[in-house]
């Protein structure tokens, strides 16, 4: 049994702040869910997915984030406790979607989470999602640690249904990759039979029904405000003539700052955990009566403008600061504890703790570690026939998967980035504005996500570049999750239909379409000039299994590992300077492969000038 | 003890320190001790580095800032050098010396640290500095993936944990893998003696 199915009330278990949040959906009787995998929130439909396969609880993993949340949608307004769960940038994917649906309502619980990701851990940018509360008027919870975050959700569902309309749960990195210690609850037993009932004037968002809808969702927001104003998620801690008010992460980060500084009878914390709409009243009474007010959050001043609205309305002349010179707290990146101690002792005026860390100035330069593609990737393969073929004269235009690490050097196979599809529609207009040759690149999942629509855009303008789609049989980056053209089988999953790539391809009207085995070079590098020739939009589908994947299949055989002889190996290092593979390694200046990390992909053995690769004897 | 202890522990992926960190926060739990733990594992399969804060007592934060680490594990001496603007002149470190060199030093971009000699630099600055070669000890106990084991087990044994180091070593026999048991505790009992070893 899965561990988080446990059902033992009252049990402290140490739980990751994402597994936490699937507890709590699971223990608020959760029945339908749906994702599209991203980090930070992957481990909450990693799980979720898991336990689907022996519940009667149904998850999937949509082809993006859209389909998740109108999915979930479908069911929530069916009466089924439902979850949405991406990444911030989902959102924005997912964004056409939710604003309407803001207006529709739901009847069983729909929470949407949002993971936002502060300093970009692993992102392309750190937007912050509580605007997106804001802009579609929908209500927002936000936990301050992995234990509250079980709760939280747990209350957005209730508070779903009171509203019948979705809920925002935002969270940050550090709650989602933060464990601590959760207590178990009682589990709610699961409704999974919907029933939809129709309502045209209701569900049917022509204009003359969103009138009535939008009328609606200013009333809703009305009975919003008015729980979030005495809701016990909106909280103040302390007393004392200083103020500040938090939210999230920052929470701890304030509490450990008060506690380090010493100063627990001189402040009060105002900590907003239902934070949209924003609890005037609350906010109102909570200044009354404060010297000096401090905001402490993470990312956009979102609260700050709140608060100093709310102060402005009041009439109240007591300064008020967030982020700026004063406080040295930025809208850029992570908040850590220092940073928010240093804040709160700058701006009241009290001494901070010394802390000097260990002087290294004078330790020599710590060479970089930067992620890099696997040993035996076959992206890397991919990556070094294409550039064999074009050099550095293309443009490469790429997308967001394994396959972005291809941007460092040796491969340097990356030029242009903005977000999930942009490498198709990106790549149009790079050929159409230069006239270079341009070959872009994207992967399976990443294709079925976003890529699709671009495609049919390029076929039907006859767009002139080569798309390359790296397709390694599964969502990679964030953990082997399934998409829509990954062989089920090969998982024992028979239930699922794979659509096939090359069919799709030929089927949106490509008229030049190959597959290559990519650790074949030759081949591959034959098949890539004639795509590249071609005039139009060509495809070249380059299939080989994510290694770390194939490994965890049943059907896994070991491949015949390889090394460098010595003496044939003339040095040259072309394996290394155009391959990096983390295999090789130097010894006294020669190179080397490292058993333990090769899996024997065979690239670099057709690399060397002096065939010095060879197979290991055995395996 | 409710007194906070920062704890942080930086590896390169795959060394498996999530699994170290997660075996502490266990413990904790087992000796009703409260404690948060972060990690920073989003590239931990492609070769980056994996950092991770175990916090025990009366704290809140999940992460640690600069100088403000009690204790320092690194599981690769060239990242434990990359992290000691995490300690302060009070902290403990404890270092494996098995040197794991990033790629960008194979391709020419980058010179890898004389760990030597940089150690000896830097160990007067801290209060303890333990070095072990984990990595040989790990092989030692019959594989090298144990080497998270041998560094708990050298942290075991410096005392700077606020409980004993048996409660770590049931931990392992519970929360680790069967398979692995046997060989895990060894690499424990290994990492404790080259600890005591070298602290003398």
């Amino acid at each position: 049994m899965h561990k988080l199915l446990t059902d033992s009330p009252g049990e402290r278990m140490l739980m990751l702040g994402n597994e936490a949040i699937a507890r709590g959906a699971l223990e608020a009787g959760l029945a339908f869910g749906a994702a599209y995998p991203g980090t930070p929130s992957s481990e909450i439909s990693e799980n979720l997915f898991r336990i689907s396969r022996e519940t009667d609880l149904y998850f999937e993993f949509s082809t993006n984030e859209k389909i998740a949340l109108e999915i979930t949608a479908g069911a929530a307004v069916s009466g089924l406790r439902s979850m949405a769960v991406m990444k911030h940038v989902g959102i924005n994917v997912a964004a056409d979607a939710l604003m309407t649906l803001a207006y529709v309502g739901v009847h069983g619980g729909l929470v949407i989470l949002t993971a936002d990701d502060p300093y970009m851990f692993s992102s392309q940018n750190e937007q912050d999602n509580r605007y997106y509360a804001k802009l579609s008027g929908l209500p927002m919870l936000e936990p301050s640690s992995g234990n509250e975050a079980k709760e939280m959700v747990k209350y957005g569902f209730d508070l779903s249904e009171e509203l019948q309309e979705p809920v925002l749960f935002r969270t940050t990195t550090r709650i989602n990759h933060s464990s601590d210690v959760v207590v178990l609850g009682e589990m709610r037993d699961r409704k999974v039979q919907g029933d939809f009932r129709k309502n045209p004037f209701r569900y049917v968002t022509v204009p003359a029904v969103s009138r009535n809808l939008h009328k609606l969702l200013l009333e809703n927001y009305d009975k919003a405000l008015a729980l979030a104003e005495t809701s016990p998620w909106n909280r103040v801690e302390g007393d004392g003539p200083w103020g500040i008010v938090c939210n999230g992460v920052c929470f701890s980060y304030v509490q450990d700052a008060v506690t380090d500084l010493n100063i627990q009878d001189r402040v009060r914390v105002l900590r907003l955990g239902f934070s949209h709409p924003l609890p005037e009243r609350r906010i109102q009474e909570f200044i009354r009566g404060c010297e000096k007010v401090l905001i402490v959050e993470e990312g956009e001043p979102y609260l700050e403008e709140g608060v100093k609205a709310v102060a402005q309305e009041a009439g109240f002349t007591v300064p008020l600061r967030g982020k700026g010179a004063e406080t040295l707290l930025s809208r850029l990146f992570e908040y850590d504890p220092a940073m928010v101690r240093r804040a709160v002792a700058r701006y009241f005026g009290c001494g901070d703790k010394a802390v000097r860390p260990v002087e290294t100035s004078d330790i020599p330069e710590i060479p970089q570690r930067p992620p890099n593609l696997c040993a035996g990737c076959p992206h890397r393969a991919t990556f070094y026939s294409i550039r064999k073929v074009l050099g550095d004269d293309a443009v490469y235009p790429t997308d967001i998967g394994c396959y972005t690490l291809g941007m460092l050097p040796p491969l340097s196979m990356a030029d242009f980035l903005i977000c999930m599809g942009s490498s198709v529609g990106t790549a149009a207009g790079f050929s159409r504005a230069t006239g270079k040759k341009v070959v872009s690149f994207i992967g399976d999942s990443t294709f079925f996500h976003s890529g699709l629509p671009g495609l049919v855009n390029a076929v039907h303008h006859n767009h002139n570049f080569t798309l390359v789609i790296l397709d390694n049989g599964t969502t990679a980056m964030t953990g082997h999750q399934p998409h829509p053209g990954v062989d089920a089988e090969l998982l024992g999953l028979a239930e699922y239909t794979r659509v096939d790539l090359e069919s799709v391809v030929r089927g949106l009207g490509v008229r030049h379409v190959t597959v290559v085995e990519p650790l074949k070079l030759k081949k591959s590098q034959e098949a890539i000039r004639q795509a590249v020739d071609f005039e139009g939009v060509s495809v070249i589908i380059s299939r080989e299994l994510c290694p770390l994947y194939a490994r965890t299949l049943p059907s896994y055989r070991k491949r015949r590992l390889f090394r460098v002889v010595p003496e044939k190996c003339k040095d040259h290092r072309a394996c290394v300077n155009d391959l990096g593979c983390p295999a090789f390694y130097l010894e006294k200046g020669r190179v080397q492969i490292n058993e333990n990390v090769c899996v024997g992909c065979a690239v670099c053995a057709q690399v060397c000038p002096e065939n010095a690769i060879v197979p290991l004897k055995s395996v | 003890m409710r007194e906070a202890l920062r704890l942080i522990v930086v590896a390169v992926g795959g060394q498996g320190n999530l699994l170290a960190s997660r075996v502490l926060g266990e413990a904790a739990v087992a000796a009703g001790m409260p404690v948060r733990m972060s990690e920073i594992h989003g590239m931990a399969q492609r070769g980056g580095v994996v950092e991770s804060s175990v916090l025990f007592g009366d704290v809140h934060s999940t992460i640690i800032s600069d100088g403000e680490a009690d204790v320092l594990v690194g599981f690769e001496p060239s990242e434990t050098l990359r992290a000691l603007k995490k300690c302060n002149s009070g902290s403990v470190v404890i270092t494996n010396l098995g040197e794991w060199p990033p790629f960008t030093v194979a391709i020419g971009r980058g010179t890898y640290p004389d760990i030597g000699a940089s150690l000896q630099t830097v160990r007067g600055r801290v209060r303890r500095l333990i070095a072990i070669d984990g990595t040989a000890l790990a092989i030692r106990a019959g594989n090298a993936m144990a080497l998270n084991m041998v560094m708990l087990g050298a942290l075991s044994q410096a005392r700077c944990l606020p409980f004993g180091d048996d409660l770590v070593r049931r931990t392992i026999e519970e929360k680790t893998k069967p398979a692995f048991r046997e060989v895990n505790l060894r690499a424990f009992d290994l990492g404790y003696d080259a600890a005591r070893d070298a602290s003398t």
